[in-house]
């Protein structure tokens, strides 16, 4: 029962959580440093677009999921909506919409990625009003959603790809596989494009009235409501959001490939949600940062073409990026008793 | 009489520091075999810890528990149904699925083999209990299908199924019918004749004195009077209960009512399986006035409050502010109208405990800091600093978690939350519940504050203490309805008198 040593402690403790509230960064260092000593031409221009390209499809997904996780939701539907939505998209620039007049609609580029961002809204809506409205659990009501915008994707074209989606220029749509290939700046537009989602969900968490209130719906929903939070909307503006963000996968996928399959995006989910739980995203709600989720998804994305690069099996892929995600959960839990030891050693220190 | 009854469980210097609060403050209790143990107190009183101590619920801080002259300590209830306690609590802890036999012996199941259940002895116990019980419930009765009294009965018996020797009822009475409470009585008789040490706890004076051999009364967590029953009044029990020198926060200045602020009429919230929790209440506030609404456990009173707050959509009935009628359907409709709650669960529904200060002051108030969408951090900041002062808020810094503080501290942060919004009436459910006496005198200096500037405030107490020194009139609750209505400066007694209306017992000991 000596004050002494309590300073010395709490200022060990307080080093300690320092490292492990970086931990996401000291991650991306530490898989980036690793492969860039041991994997050949890891470090050159064109692999790292390539990794880029690649974390940027995780991250955007992972940006709705952060935001759903952190209202104390999940949102199972999001790799079935990048199918559907990647089918929309095949389906606008071979066909158009077909009203059953003998003539059809079609649409120039920027028509189809605005009709296909508002099919992958829907899909969030759904889940929204499922989830407030029908008082389905977040968990099932997004199962259902998967195999249906999946099934759908499917029935599209009775489970063949779209081909050959380069658009038509008297159509407007010659520019479609721009999306996925195009450059800025020397910078690819899906860079561009996670830059600016990136930047307005980071706005969005800090600095508006919408963002505190995912936190506090995910801190404590009762609380929230009674403090005159609208935990109904709230709830379906961010399963919209991430069916947003889905819908901008499906649409880049379609053009990077200029082809559709229905199963595109199958098990991407599970990435967005290891890539938010990895950038410390609480499963249990109320915590979690953007900055942390866009990081989280680079790790995963260049663990993995890292462990390619090195000519390491699948099947060993598959356990290590598994164990990664384990070992961050635990690091995670272990962060949240420390984080509470400092609260309290502090309150006690300041109380004496 | 110590012959008569021997003491078979004492508590000497019994402390118990909960995070913030001394629930306890070196309590001596006895329990003696053969007789009834009464233990009264206000809600808060540190009844129900000093029971859970006995129960092996919660571990004892300081002090000692000797059982026929050894010394004891219960780490777990298991420890203390092995010494032969049992307790029965207030919410049932009973299966609706599972028949009475299975009830009783759950947990500790007869087997053959450690494998398989012999429902045949369980069957043949359980007949026996209720014989002992005077009942006549089958054992394969489904729980669910008996009555509230009987499930009250089937707990008890399940304490005895285990060999208590020393049994804790808990507000045993307060689901009871007339007649039930008879049985129960007579249960209790027996017992006792049978050598069971008996603690009970109830609020309904009246019964105690008739119950009860020993009487022991708890005031912040000190013994503040035991005796024998004998010459017991309600008087006594009063004075005991709440102490001869009223605490100081009553009103310094000259009352100056304004109009009436708010008014409810006919609020009605029916309750499952027929009832009604707020039945047909209706009563007005005027600005500056402070309102106490004093009952007990389960009048209704939170559930009033809530249906204020819009939290129950099937309430029916009327409320108007400031003369114009309430018609917001929803929270911040309400919170807009200058409706503003203080909920008697800080943690579960008046804070967001991983949210910073800060952010939790503000929650609230969003609007007020917003322009279009954009959230003026600057300004939402300045103004948490504000209230932090004006509240006298101790924070090593606005932007620590919420939880961190100490409970009377989140309390004025719940309290800061609420008044950011520019209330004109506060509703406060429990204000000075879990907070230590220091924060307790400075939340009612600040009701008394906020009332002085024209609020119209009614605040929910279980403290009668508090209700007296601080109400400038009193509103009594019981089973949903108002039952008494007084001004400021009334007598105690017919204020505790109005909290149970049809008690079931005769009343010639209140006179």
């Amino acid at each position: 029962m000596t004050a002494v040593p309590a300073p010395k402690d709490a200022q060990g403790s307080s080093i300690l959580l320092t490292i492990l509230q970086a931990r996401t960064y000291l991650a991306l260092i530490l898989v980036f440093g690793y492969f860039a000593l041991m994997a050949p031409n890891f470090m050159t221009l064109a692999n790292t677009v390539i990794v880029a390209k690649h974390a940027a499809l995780t991250a955007f997904l992972a940006i709705g999921m952060t935001f759903v996780i952190i209202t104390g939701g999940i949102d199972l539907s999001v790799g079935s909506t990048v199918g559907l939505t990647a089918m929309v998209s095949g389906w606008l620039i071979l066909y158009g919409i077909d009203p059953g007049l003998g003539w059809s609609i079609q649409f120039n580029t920027f028509e189809v990625a605005l009709i296909v961002m508002c099919v992958g809204i829907f899909v969030g809506w759904i889940n929204g009003i499922l989830i407030t409205k029908l008082n389905v659990a977040p968990f099932i009501a997004t199962l259902g959603t998967l195999y249906i915008a999946r099934g759908a994707a499917l029935l599209s074209s009775g489970g063949r790809t779209f081909p050959n989606l380069s658009g038509n220029p008297e159509y407007g749509s010659q520019t479609f596989p721009l999306i996925g290939a195009g450059t800025f700046l020397g910078l690819p537009f899906l860079i561009w494009m996670l830059i600016v989602v990136g930047l307005v969900a980071a706005y969005i968490a800090k600095r508006t009235p919408l963002g505190r209130h995912i936190y506090a719906v995910g801190g404590n929903e009762r609380g929230a409501a009674l403090s005159g939070v609208k935990v109904d909307r709230v709830k379906i503006f961010v399963y919209m959001f991430s069916g947003f963000c889905a819908a901008l996968v499906g649409l880049i996928i379609a053009s990077q490939l200029q082809a559709a399959h229905p199963a595109t995006g199958e098990t991407f989910e599970l990435n967005a949600i290891a890539a938010a739980v990895l950038g410390g995203t609480s499963l249990s709600g109320g915590r979690g940062k953007i900055s942390g989720t866009i990081v989280g998804a680079f790790v995963i994305s260049i663990l993995a073409d890292g462990l390619v690069m090195m000519g390491v099996s699948s099947f060993w892929q598959t356990v290590i990026k598994g164990l990664v995600i384990v070992a961050a959960v635990v690091i995670d839990q272990a962060q949240s008793r420390l984080q509470a030891r400092v609260a309290l050693q502090q309150e006690a220190a300041a109380s004496r | 009489m110590t012959e008569a009854h021997p003491i078979g469980l004492s508590i000497r210097g019994g402390v118990k520091v909960y995070p913030g609060t001394r629930a306890l403050k070196g309590v001596d209790f006895d329990v003696r075999m053969g007789a009834v143990s009464v233990l009264v107190g206000e809600n808060g009183a540190g009844k129900s810890t000093l029971m859970k101590l006995i129960a092996g619920v919660e571990d004892m801080t300081e002090g000692t528990i000797t059982m026929d002259g050894r010394e004891v300590r219960f780490r777990t209830k298991a420890d203390a149904v092995a010494a032969g306690i049992g307790i029965v609590f207030q919410e049932l802890n009973l299966f609706p699925n599972l028949s009475v036999a299975e009830n009783i012996f759950i947990g500790h199941e007869p087997t053959r083999g450690g494998v398989d259940i012999d429902t045949e002895k369980q069957r043949v116990e359980t007949r026996k209990l209720m014989e002992r019980l005077e009942q006549d419930i089958t054992p394969d009765t489904l729980l669910g299908t008996l009555r509230i009294g009987q499930q009250q009965i089937v707990e008890i018996a399940k304490a005895l199924a285990q060999d208590a020797r020393i049994l804790i009822l808990d507000e045993p009475t307060s689901a009871l019918s007339a007649a039930e409470v008879e049985v129960l009585f007579r249960v209790i008789d027996e017992l006792t004749a049978q050598g069971v040490g008996i603690v009970y706890i109830s609020h309904r004076l009246e019964e105690l004195i008739r119950v009860g051999d020993y009487i022991t009364v708890l005031r912040d967590g000190t013994i503040t009077g035991a005796r024998s029953m004998e010459g017991v009044d309600i008087p006594w029990i009063v004075q005991a209960m709440i102490g001869s020198s009223s605490k100081e926060y009553g009103r310094s200045e000259v009352a100056n009512f304004g109009p009436e602020i708010f008014r409810a009429e006919e609020i009605t919230l029916p309750r499952m399986g027929g009832g009604f929790t707020v039945d047909h209440v209706s009563l007005s506030i005027r600005a500056g006035e402070i309102v106490g609404l004093y009952g007990l456990m389960g009048a209704g009173r939170s559930e009033f409050l809530e249906c204020v707050m819009a939290q129950h959509p099937h309430s029916s009935g009327k409320f108007w502010v400031e003369g114009k009628p309430l018609t917001e359907r929803d929270v911040p409709g309400r919170i807009a109208r200058g409706i503003a709650l203080i909920p008697e669960d800080r943690k579960r529904d008046g804070l967001i405990q991983i949210m910073a200060i800060r952010e939790n002051l503000t929650l609230s108030s969003l609007p007020a800091f917003t322009k279009l969408f954009h959230l003026n951090l600057k300004q939402e900041a300045q103004t948490a600093r504000d209230f932090i002062k004006r509240l006298t808020i101790k924070v090593a810094s606005p932007e620590n978690p919420v939880s961190s503080l100490s409970g009377g501290n989140q309390q004025k942060v719940v309290i800061g939350k609420a008044l950011m919004t520019g209330p004109k009436v506060l509703l406060m459910d429990e204000p000075s519940r879990g907070i230590d006496i220091g924060a307790k005198a400075e939340v009612f200096r600040t009701m008394r504050r906020l009332a002085a500037e024209g609020l119209g405030i009614l605040f929910v107490t279980s403290d009668l203490d508090e209700v007296l020194a601080l109400s400038d009139r009193i509103i009594v609750m019981a089973q949903g309805r108002v039952t008494g209505e007084f001004p400021a400066g009334t007598d105690a007694a017919k204020v505790i008198s109005a909290t149970t209306p049809n008690a079931q017992v005769p009343k010639e000991a209140a006179e």
